[in-house]
């Protein structure tokens, strides 16, 4: 099953496109900051009704809390349907600790937005590890047993009658009970709270979540932890859903479990969507138009609900960047990648380590088997430090498996893993990429809706890679990578809009960005055409020529024989062959494996 | 003595309202192994079923008439659900999809909300009997058909599946769907197909619960997540796992509700699923699965 990513990103869509924050940021800056401004002074300056602020408090308590969701299902990936639930703990926190146990409200906020994100985490680490699905169900589940209990274990939460009187707090000595007070603070949260959302992609973090949702195995592979990514995603956006719900409860005054239950989880999700579930702005757009919609439907009255669940569908098939992705398409299409200055890049360094003689893999003995298939049956085999071996065998052989077990993907039945002199056997995929095992894959696993940039970033911020982790090192880095295999001119394109054989090395440029001591290639030349596959074995013959060792599996014999020093040639799991090329080629098993016995003595 | 016939009789209850559980699990289980998705819609077949029943009765269809009336409309809803939530989005991942399927939920449960009002709805039984007395514990005669019917249906698919041509092709295109194609199977007929299959069960799920639950908005909902965690506890995707989830899911709750707590009753079947995701995600019969890379 090909697990591609998840809520489609958008094409072209804003932030796989970190140059545009460092081009003019400045500008930038100062047009969020006037906008917020603007946002903030109108509704003391404007005559509005108590009604209209009430509304306008409502839209920027719950945008908060769709903020969250930004980070959760836009940037992760995973979705999340007890927002609503996490909004709620930190309403529940406010109200029954400023009403009941006579908290202040600062510190009953901290709690609730402690609980929210205490809730998220532990219910992110038991459930994000299965992922999709699952995820859906479960936080379903969750949100069913929060009604529940809200509503049956009155002693404590008052039951359906909710809680009320409710106070707003005050703030330095300023009285926030005023609405418009009150308001004010609501949208410097909400303000401080789009800025986080919008800054975060371009972090490592950020950038890490974007991977988990573009490919869950690349990003584990290149060696992001992608379990404590998704769970750093789901407590961040319950967090946040706290934040939105803490303000909401002295913004009303008054709370009951009706404000929390599934049906506004669904519209959290709604407006996430509907506004763009990949751009703070998106969000905070969709959270605005679907707090407003009632206000202008009304003419629907009693049907609203059944267009709204009709508006999600089309929405999924006919906007899936949102309004705010409809908005930014026609600037993006104008925006011309900015040039890359390819002289100022420097060469790649490649950091490989004085000569040893100890090997830098061994596999003694390694088992993998499905149920009853021994697709790898005792393999043992010693990779030299510096060398190109191939591993090949015809299809079936257990070649992919044997690099699966390699990179972790796959735990051996049996046997040992030694990389380095370590036993690897149990380890992570993204913990032996954390020890300078980088790969590819045969059929290509890029980050399709990120820049070619950000995919080489990605590799380059693998645990322990001997550079500085600042943003500016990383992405120094990854240019250098991509120069390297002749790809730096593409860096600011969008990596689904390249051609088949410049993704190949585009992977292959992310997996050098880390500074591997190993490099795994799974079939580099599948699908290239002759010129390519040329190109491909001059670049490989480069890496030989650096020190670098390479464990490759590859059909084509002629590129083999080129590059490699040593071969193993597998057939039904287990290694028939070994030796130098032309020794391991020639080898009578292998000619039988290929090419079939010989039929009695006639050749 | 007193106490087993008691517990014989929850034991009794448990299973029968586990095999609605499992009828609906059943329809999830054959979407997941089609399309890959899980369809959020499935209860609301079930919720559909019951007031088709209450519209064709309303109308003075007799009921023995209503009950093929309402599962031909299932089976037609099933081909526009299909055509119009699922098909638009086959080629896109699976968040789109079940946030499609999602929407539909909200957009079937409003629409009849607003044909049908909020009151729940009586329907009659199936036999107008109450029922039988076996050594102390009462067999409601709707509880005995609710049982009886899973099942046929059970027996049903089963035939369906591994007997018929019709069930190669069917399996053949929850494998692989591009090799399938290139054998010429219709992949896009044999989804079509799983669709009208899963909401004609949930439909008959709905039909034979209504009595019991009366017929409402929200029957589909919390039958639905009872149902996916069924499928979750027996295996994801794997069909004896439903059956066996969703009648223990039955058996659980009926007991927890006896002897712990009624109005918690629906939390039970959520502790379970979380024992279950922490202690062994991949359920009673799952196999531990990895992506192939």
């Amino acid at each position: 099953m090909n697990k591609t990513y998840a809520v489609d990103a958008a094409p072209l869509n804003g932030q796989a496109a970190p140059h545009a924050a460092r081009r003019r940021p400045v500008l930038r800056v100062a047009f969020f900051v006037a906008l917020g401004l603007l946002v903030a002074v109108l509704p003391l300056v404007l005559p509005l009704s108590s009604y209209v602020l009430n509304i306008l408090m409502q839209a920027a308590t719950y945008a908060v809390a769709v903020l969250g969701m930004t980070v959760v299902l836009g940037y992760a990936g995973q979705i999340n349907l007890a927002q609503a639930t996490f909004f709620g703990l930190g309403a529940y926190a406010v109200g029954l600790g400023t009403v009941v146990a006579g908290m202040n409200f600062w510190l009953a906020l901290a709690v609730g937005i402690g609980l929210a994100a205490a809730a998220g985490c532990v219910l992110g680490m038991t459930t994000l590890r299965l992922g999709g699905h699952y995820l859906a169900m479960i936080t379903i589940s969750f949100q069913q047993i929060f009604d529940l209990v809200m509503v049956n274990w009155a002693e404590v939460t008052q039951g359906p009658d909710g809680v009320a009187g409710i106070e707003r707090p005050s703030l330095f000595g300023w009285q926030l009970t005023d609405d418009r007070a009150y308001l004010l603070m609501c949208l410097a949260v909400l303000y401080a709270g789009i800025f986080f959302v919008w800054w975060l992609p371009q972090t490592r973090t950020g950038r890490a979540m974007r991977a988990v949702r573009e490919n869950e195995l690349a990003a584990s592979v290149t060696g992001v932890n992608t379990l404590r990514t998704k769970v750093i995603a789901f407590t961040l956006s319950s967090a946040l859903a706290g934040l939105g719900g803490a303000l909401y409860a002295a913004g009303f005054a008054y709370i009951s479990p009706d404000n929390f239950n599934f049906a506004r989880s669904i519209e959290f999700l709604t407006m996430t969507l509907l506004g763009g579930s990949q751009s703070a702005f998106g969000g905070v757009l969709g959270t605005g138009l679907l707090i407003l919609l009632p206000e202008w439907l009304r003419f629907l009255k009693d049907i609203y609900l059944a267009v709204y669940g009709l508006a999600v569908i089309l929405i999924m098939v006919f906007m899936p960047a949102g309004i705010w992705g409809l908005l930014r398409a026609p600037f993006e299409r104008r925006r011309k990648p900015a040039p890359v200055d390819l002289d100022a890049i420097a060469p790649l360094d490649f950091g490989v380590r004085a000569a040893n003689p100890e090997p830098i893999l061994r596999l003694e003995a390694v088992q993998k088997h499905f149920g009853g298939v021994k697709a790898v049956d005792g393999i043992s085999l010693e990779v030299a430090r510096g060398t190109v071996h191939a591993l090949i065998g015809p299809n079936g052989s257990g070649k992919t498996t044997t690099l699966n077990v390699l990179s972790g993907i796959y735990r051996a039945t049996g046997g040992r893993v030694l990389f380095n002199g370590n036993d690897i056997t149990q380890h992570a995929p993204h913990e032996r990429a954390g020890m300078g095992i980088g790969r590819t894959f045969q059929n290509i696993r890029l980050f399709p809706a990120m820049s070619v940039l950000e995919n080489v970033m990605v590799g380059a911020q693998r645990p322990n890679n001997p550079i500085s982790g600042h943003r500016e090192a990383l992405r120094e880095r990854a240019l250098s990578a991509l120069k390297f295999v002749g790809m730096a001119d593409r860096a600011e394109f969008l990596v689904k809009n390249l051609p088949y054989g410049h993704q190949r090395l585009v992977e292959i440029a992310r997996a050098l960005a880390g500074h591997p001591e190993f490099l795994l290639l799974d079939e580099p030349a599948a699908g290239l055409n002759q010129t390519e596959k040329k190109e491909l074995g001059e670049l490989l013959k480069r890496l030989r020529g650096h020190g670098l060792t390479i464990f490759l599996i590859e059909h084509d014999i002629a590129l083999i024989e080129q590059v490699s020093d040593r071969i193993t040639v597998l057939n039904f799991g287990k290694k028939i062959a070994e030796g130098a090329p032309a020794e391991a080629l020639r080898h009578p098993d292998v000619i039988a494996a290929y090419l079939g016995e010989p039929a009695h003595g006639a050749a | 003595m007193e106490s087993l016939a008691i517990n014989l009789q929850v034991l009794f209850s448990g299973l029968a309202l586990g095999s609605i559980y499992a009828l609906v699990a059943l329809g999830f289980v054959l979407i997941i192994r089609a399309t890959n998705v899980v369809n959020f819609a499935q209860g609301d077949f079930a919720m559909l079923g019951g007031f088709a029943m209450v519209a064709f009765m309303g109308a003075g269809v007799p009921y023995w008439l209503a009950i093929p009336g309402a599962l031909v409309v299932m089976a037609l809803f099933g081909l526009v659900f299909n055509r119009g939530v699922y098909y638009p989005l086959r080629h896109r991942s699976y968040l789109p999809v079940i946030i499609s399927t999602l929407g539909a939920s909200i957009f079937m449960q409003n629409t009849v909300l607003y044909f049908f009002g909020p009151q729940p709805k009586p329907m009659r039984r199936v036999f107008e009997t109450a029922g039988i007395e076996i050594g102390g514990v009462f067999m409601d005669t709707q509880y005995l058909v609710i049982l009886g019917v899973t099942a046929i249906a059970v027996a049903f698919q089963y035939f369906l599946f591994e007997h018929t041509l019709l069930g190669k092709k069917l399996q053949a295109t929850s494998q692989d769907k591009d090799m399938a194609r290139l054998v010429g199977i219709p992949v896009a007929a044999m989804i079509a197909f799983t669709f009208v299959y899963s909401a004609v069960l949930g439909g008959i799920a709905g039909i034979l619960v209504s009595p019991v639950l009366f017929v409402s908005i929200g029957m589909g909902s919390i039958i639905a997540l009872k149902a996916f965690s069924a499928t979750v506890i027996g295996g994801f995707g794997d069909v004896t796992g439903a059956i066996v989830g969703g009648l223990l899911l039955g058996v659980v709750e009926s007991f927890g509700a006896h002897y712990i707590s009624v109005p918690y009753k629906d939390a039970f079947a959520f502790l379970l699923l979380f024992i279950f995701l922490l202690l062994r995600p991949q359920g009673i019969f799952g196999e531990k699965v990895s992506e192939k890379a």
